[in-house]
């Protein structure tokens, strides 16, 4: 079973933006999701994986297989690499793999504090937390910002060879081209009518 | 027909807004019969002369000042449970108003206790208390003000009002624990049903009191109105920008 | 759970955590008093217990709004909200690190302090007995107004306002405890409504701070 969404309408402070949204994604695949900007991607993944209610549809995957990722990376600048990763695969019951360090080229980086990374480093390390809390459906909202064009093709490789291939899938929203082989969305035909239903503010109108 | 139909902005504005120069009205009219007799017409105690006379402004607000927030909290438990706006906005309503008959009460308490207690104000248990709960009530209209969305207000108050409720209560038995106190018993005991009031003061007591009471649902009803209004030019101007 | 626990106990320790402001504000309140009311050995020892748990409290006060403020910020909380852990026991945990950087250090520094007001002997058994009982309390309700405020640029001022009236009960049984274990009176009666409001906030409050982070996380 993959994730299966069905006829979701998605608000932001009481006004829907996205509606009729139905797609699903086997397991195994990606979708990437494209549109303009301020036109709900973000909204869209945090509806998927849950933070906030859709004002209509289901959205259905296996339980506590999601996991979110975001601009901000949860890492805390006082401990080290290790130790950042350490907590989140303790908090998901895992155990870290040592093949994570290589895909996200962190093994010289291990026992660095967070704080004294650059910013690419950085967001490698948030992203190897996706490679070991071993969840399967990852909403991924703009993965890639601050890496280089090398990190890129690292992160797409683990992405394509250690999470798609081993039953796992995800949903991106990006700007830029993973190489990935995925299908792609495209989100403005499913911009709200200003006169759409749903959201707080309907009661008022 | 259920009630739950008036929790529609619309049809809530459309149904108050005939209901508020008749609620006003009885209000004032109680008000001022009540206050013309008590101030004029009762005799004066014969200990405390006619400073107890400030009794028909002071027990009556201190009533409300605990049924207003007695009201917010039926309308955040509602608006928990049954996501009606209008409940949101009625106890977002009633704040204000909660806290200046906190204040009245506190007030006219002072007035009275100088020459009866030869201070102010004392550490009173029931002094003490209202002041606590002066204190939600700031705490409670400054959370709303704070926050943009209002269903994030709406929401993250309610859950407020409820734990202060408990936290209020808790106070109250803290605080008499803590200091036996000056203050008269209750002048009309509801449990027992007997009173500590004569005839001649209870009348215009009573009178004050259920005026005071329709003073705040009038009030409550015109400042609902007000914020429902608020909400729905917030709600038009966001469909504009769309 | 745990490794939540050793991670925020961790990170206060470690440089820029803030441990120990708490500790230094304590002291410094509690220094200053005698510079306001006077030298007079007699008028401490009777304020002490109450200029104590005071002090206590303000410096609990003191570092609430990071409790959940640095994971909003640093992105935590939204990824703590989609793991296994449920919210509540996420605030339970934070209520419970909170404590054991703070006020824990406040309730083995007040009987230091103690000598300074020139508290009675008596009284110093209960005042650890009193805080070690009631600072938890002082904790979790701080973590229920840090989840309330928790999306709000300047929540840190309003926060206070609105936790201080939260900390009424538990500041008047705590002190009162003390005050009468100064005096020599029995004060197991306040001490034990002490202990009911810390099991009480422990056992309630992680469902309130549980719905206000869903709320804000929206």
């Amino acid at each position: 079973m993959g994730l299966i969404v069905s006829d979701v309408t998605v608000a932001r402070s009481g006004a829907p933006l996205l509606a009729g949204l139905s797609f699903t994604v086997a397991e195994g695949t990606a979708l990437v999701l494209r549109g303009p900007n301020g036109i709900g991607k973000t909204t869209l993944l945090r509806t998927l994986a849950g933070l906030q209610p859709p004002v209509a549809g289901t959205v259905t995957f296996p339980d506590d297989s999601a996991a979110y990722a975001s601009h901000a990376d949860g890492i805390k600048a006082q401990l080290t690499v290790v130790e950042n990763l350490r907590f989140w695969a303790e908090v998901h019951g895992s155990t870290v793999p040592d093949t994570v360090y290589q895909a996200f080229e962190l093994t010289d980086l291990k026992d660095r504090l967070a704080g004294t990374l650059s910013a690419g480093q950085k967001r490698r390390l948030g992203l190897a937390r996706l490679g070991v809390i071993g969840r399967k459906v990852l909403f991924l909202d703009e993965p890639t910002v601050s890496l280089d064009a090398f990190s890129v093709k690292g992160f797409a490789r683990w992405l394509r060879e250690e999470h798609l291939a081993r039953g796992g899938l995800a949903v991106i929203a990006t700007h830029i081209d993973l190489g990935l082989e995925a299908p792609e969305l495209e989100l403005s035909p499913f911009r709200a009518a200003p006169d759409a239903a749903g959201g707080s503010d309907e009661a008022f109108l | 027909m259920s009630i739950w139909e008036y929790a529609n902005p619309k049809k809530f504005i459309a149904t108050s807004t005939p209901l508020v120069p008749w609620v006003m009205g009885l209000a004032v009219a109680g008000l001022v019969v009540g206050l013309v007799w008590g101030f004029f017409f009762t005799p004066d105690d014969y200990r405390q002369g006619s400073t107890v006379k400030i009794i028909y402004l002071h027990v009556p607000a201190a009533l409300m000042a605990i049924n207003a927030w007695f009201m917010m909290l039926v309308a955040s438990l509602i608006w928990l449970v049954r996501r009606h706006h209008v409940s949101a906005l009625a106890a977002r309503a009633a704040a204000p108003i909660g806290v200046v008959m906190t204040l009245i009460a506190l007030l006219t308490g002072a007035i009275w206790g100088q020459p009866m207690w030869g201070t102010w104000w004392a550490w009173d248990p029931r002094l003490t208390s209202f002041l606590i709960l002066f204190l939600f009530y700031l705490g409670y209209i400054a959370l709303w003000e704070a926050i943009d969305d209002p269903d994030t207000a709406a929401d993250l108050t309610s859950v407020l009002c409820i734990v202060g409720s408990v936290f209020a209560v808790l106070s109250r038995y803290a605080v008499r624990f803590w200091n036996q106190g000056l203050h008269q018993g209750t002048s009309v005991p509801v449990a027992t049903g007997g009173r500590t009031v004569d005839d001649v003061f209870f009348v215009p007591l009573v009178i004050c009191m259920v005026a005071f009471g329709l003073l705040f649902v009038g009030l409550v009803l015109i400042r609902t109105t007000t914020e429902i209004r608020a909400r729905r030019m917030r709600a038009l101007e966001a469909r504009m920008r769309r | 759970m745990i490794a939540l626990l050793k991670r925020d106990l961790a990170l206060a320790v470690r440089a820029g955590g803030g441990f120990g402001l708490g500790l230094a504000f304590f002291l410094i309140v509690v220094v200053l008093v005698p510079f306001g009311v006077g030298p007079e050995a007699a008028v401490l020892s009777r304020i002490a217990p109450g200029i104590l748990w005071v002090a206590a409290l303000l410096a609990a006060l003191l570092s609430l709004d990071r409790i959940f403020a640095l994971d909003f910020e640093d992105g935590s909380l939204p990824l703590l909200a989609t793991s296994p852990l449920p919210l509540e026991g996420v605030a339970l945990i934070k209520g419970a690190a909170h404590w054991i950087t703070t006020g824990l250090p406040l309730t083995l520094a007040a009987p230091a302090l103690g000598f300074l007001l020139n508290m009675a002997p008596g009284a110093y058994l209960w005042l650890l007995l009193s805080l070690a009982l009631g600072t938890p309390a002082l904790s979790m309700i701080g973590t229920f107004g840090a989840a309330l405020t928790v999306g709000l640029r300047r929540g840190g001022l309003l926060m206070s306002l609105l936790v201080l009236p939260l900390y009424v009960p538990t500041l008047i049984f705590g002190a009162e405890a003390v005050q009468r274990g100064a005096a020599g009176l029995p004060a197991t009666t306040p001490l034990l409504m002490v202990a009911g409001i810390t099991l009480g906030c422990y056992a309630l409050l992680p469902f309130a701070a549980a719905a206000a982070l869903r709320v804000n996380l929206r």
